[in-house]
């Protein structure tokens, strides 16, 4: 990961200005899964609750981060807004319109605004096409371009992604995990979208091609006006692209701030938790660097705890109100919500005062309960299991 | 279809690894300088297609080659018997049988000698080629098209579309298919065309639960997630993103389709339930010849060679289809 920071270039994105109108809105947003028993019939016994009532919405031109630990529902929440996962309960709005509401045709052609970069290059290129066939499926399927006028537009958008136009007879299997990345990123651009869902677009890549696969993207986004939801768990290349970050846990949103912020200074245990566990490039900073490590095991969706559904692994809980009342959302200062019952919007414990000051553990003046936390060396552990990129 | 990453440069052969080569120098440059150091190589090896691709593959394989030489001979036999057939299959010839009425062994005039009747053998065989190639491919075309018409919408459908057909197929499968096809047969009355669509409405099971079990994979891959995102509509995801998957899955399925419709056709007509006599087939030359095992032996063993012949000239043609349209598993 450290290799990852020392390739990309210094942050671009934080300083990015949002132009302040909603692209996408999301409002409490519900995807459940159910779980059935029996064989001939089918009853339902319970519900996989992946994403349970989030909302969030993404401005016209920024990147949007969303981190969380696996299976914790962020890339759920992306099939969603995409209509790829029918949502249980709840909207998208993408330019105010709903997309529930539409279906067949119309669902196709709005959906030409919103496109997706999948996680694994190597499922998202379909192995029986030419690398012509893919890229120019889209522009074929909305006849953005008359017969003649295809190729072309296929060579100038694989020359855009750096892919040599003259491949454009081969086959997906022809070409190496990066090369085939900006392939997807290539169909996804053919249908000129506005917005476009990055999973974990770089997660499935060596370390040496992700950041140029990020450099792409950045470069696409300046030269298209692209909005992106770039979903990852790497948190220090979210902090490289983002300008606003979401953090999700177990199916809820927990954290929401710029960029600068919520790295600078979380207010939620979790996020607090999340990043501590970063390492740092810096050999003697990372000498000294201490992360809280949180204890147990990310509960099962299927049955969530009940009040805070991180409140089994807090070390702040309190007895009596984050095992009973689930916090709700809140902006608990300008531009700024998190979902904790102890933080007030006076009040914000913090791990971490700022960017430089890394070794300092400590739990804030109203997280009662420390010794839940323990405090150890980073040695042992690399983003608290956050790493696990080799899951293709 | 397992998965084997394109770098792995065991799995590679001398050309992969140069096509790979070219790979990586596009690699290296593509961040900065797109479009400007490309390997002529490249474009040279993109312009073929697909077909002779496949072709190429296929023909490396021996086995396979030979199988289909073996096709090749059956479908020209079949086809221009009444030419080359150097008697006619229903004449009984008085010079056929012996003074005490068996059949006689090769000669020059018979080359293969005579059966029972005093009928040519050889030209017994060589129409016999005929029945079992046109119930082979047509009985198997009527179960492909039943089998992946019903997979296809059972996976891909889900819900209880899925369930209806699926729990249809395990009734149909429940039943002992050679009593259902010898009763079928039985009411209908033994005629080609009644042989091709009752060895087909029997056999379109297996077929259906291979495409069923495929799609249900292939459908939840990301590339038709992003078929979907591009605009594609369901026809257009099923005949482009997911029909093209199942092309090794069909073409083995069908290959030894033909095998056992082969076998099959040659076991109705064992039984007397085939195309009826004096057309001659297989399976009935081998019924009719086998009392006379011991004397005549040659009644039986011909016959049977054939089926044999094309049973296993059809398993190594699909074989060799197979690993042809499979680049990624091509190497075994």
């Amino acid at each position: 990961m450290s290799a990852t920071d020392a390739v990309i270039p210094a942050s671009t994105g934080a300083a990015a200005p949002a132009s302040g109108d909603d692209l996408v809105t999301v409002d409490d947003l519900v995807v459940h899964f159910p779980i059935t028993s029996g064989i001939v019939f089918r009853h339902k016994i319970g519900a996989v609750r992946a994403v349970d009532g989030i909302s969030f919405t993404v401005k016209r031109g920024e990147t949007l981060g969303l981190v969380g630990e696996s299976g914790c529902g962020k890339s759920t929440t992306g099939m969603a807004i995409l209509h790829l996962e029918k949502p249980t309960a709840g909207h998208v709005l993408y330019e105010g319109a709903d997309l529930a509401s539409l279906s067949g045709r119309a669902l196709r052609r709005q959906r030409r605004r919103m496109q997706m970069i999948f996680q694994d290059p190597y499922a998202s290129l379909n192995g029986r096409m030419t690398i012509a066939d893919i890229v120019g499926e889209p522009l074929l399927v909305h006849k953005l371009y008359p017969r003649s006028g295809r190729n072309q537009r296929v060579r100038e958008l694989l020359e855009l992604v750096g892919i040599n136009p003259n491949t454009l007879n081969r086959y997906p299997h022809e070409f190496s995990g990066g090369q085939r990345q900006r392939i997807g990123i290539a169909r996804a651009l053919a249908v000129e979208p506005n917005f476009i869902v990055c999973d974990e677009p770089i997660s499935a890549l060596d370390v040496s091609i992700r950041a140029q696969i990020i450099n792409l993207l950045l470069e696409l986004q300046r030269e298209f006006g692209l909005t992106y939801l770039f979903i990852a768990h790497d948190l220090s290349v979210v902090r490289h692209i983002s300008d606003r970050v979401a953090v999700m846990y177990l199916g809820k949103m927990v954290e929401l701030a710029e960029n600068a912020v919520l790295y600078g200074e979380p207010v939620h245990p979790y996020t607090q938790a999340l990043l501590s566990a970063v390492p740092i490039p810096d050999p003697e900073a990372e000498e000294n660097r201490r992360a809280v490590v949180l204890q147990g095991d990310v509960p099962s969706p299927a049955d969530p705890p009940p009040g805070c559904h991180f409140h089994t692994r807090c070390p702040a809980a309190q007895e009596g109100l984050c095992n009973v009342e689930p916090p709700v959302l809140r902006e608990v200062r300008p531009r700024h919500w998190a979902s904790c019952h102890l933080v007030t919007n006076t009040d914000f414990p913090h791990i971490r005062a700022g960017e430089d000051d890394l070794a300092v553990v400590a739990t804030g003046p109203v997280m009662g309960d420390a010794s839940a936390a323990t405090v150890v060396h980073t040695d042992a552990l690399d983003a608290a299991g956050e790493n696990d990129h080799g899951d293709v | 279809m397992a998965f084997v990453p394109p770098h792995d440069p065991f799995a590679a052969g001398e050309v992969a690894a140069r096509e790979r080569a070219v790979d990586i120098v596009v690699d290296e440059s593509m961040a900065s300088q797109a479009g400007v150091m490309w390997s002529p190589d490249a474009a040279i090896i993109a312009h073929k297609g697909t077909w002779h691709e496949v072709w190429e593959r296929f023909r490396k394989d021996k086995f396979a080659v030979m199988g289909l030489v073996v096709i090749g001979i059956l479908v020209f036999v079949a086809v221009t018997a009444p030419w080359i057939a150097p008697h006619d299959p229903t004449t009984q010839y008085d010079e056929g049988l012996t003074m005490k009425g068996m059949p006689v062994g090769s000669s020059s005039k018979f080359l293969l000698g005579t059966d029972t009747l005093g009928r040519d053998l050889l030209s017994r065989l060589m129409y016999g080629a005929r029945v079992s190639l046109v119930i082979g491919v047509m009985a198997n075309g009527l179960a492909l098209i039943l089998g992946v018409i019903f997979g296809l919408t059972a996976g891909f459908f889900r819900g209880s579309t899925e369930t209806a057909i699926m729990r249809a197929t395990d009734v149909m499968m429940a039943f002992p298919i050679y009593l259902l096809a010898v009763a079928l047969v039985a009411v209908l009355k033994p005629s080609l065309w009644i042989l091709i669509f009752v060895i087909g409405f029997v056999y379109w099971t297996p077929m259906t639960r291979v495409i069923h079990g495929e799609v249900l994979s292939i459908r939840e891959k990301e590339f038709v997630a992003a078929a979907r995102l591009t605009g594609c509509s369901n026809m257009r995801i099923l005949y482009r993103h997911i029909l093209p998957h199942l092309v090794a899955p069909i073409i083995v399925y069908t290959s030894l389709g033909i095998a056992t419709t082969v076998l099959f056709e040659a076991t109705l007509s064992y039984i007397g339930l085939g195309v009826q006599p004096p057309t001659p087939s297989w399976g009935q030359m081998i019924s009719d010849g086998q009392n006379y095992y011991r004397s005549a032996p040659h009644l039986v063993i011909y016959p049977g060679l054939c089926i044999m012949l094309t049973v296993l000239a059809f398993n190594m043609v699909g074989d060799g289809l197979r690993d042809a349209f499979d680049p990624q598993q091509r190497r075994r």
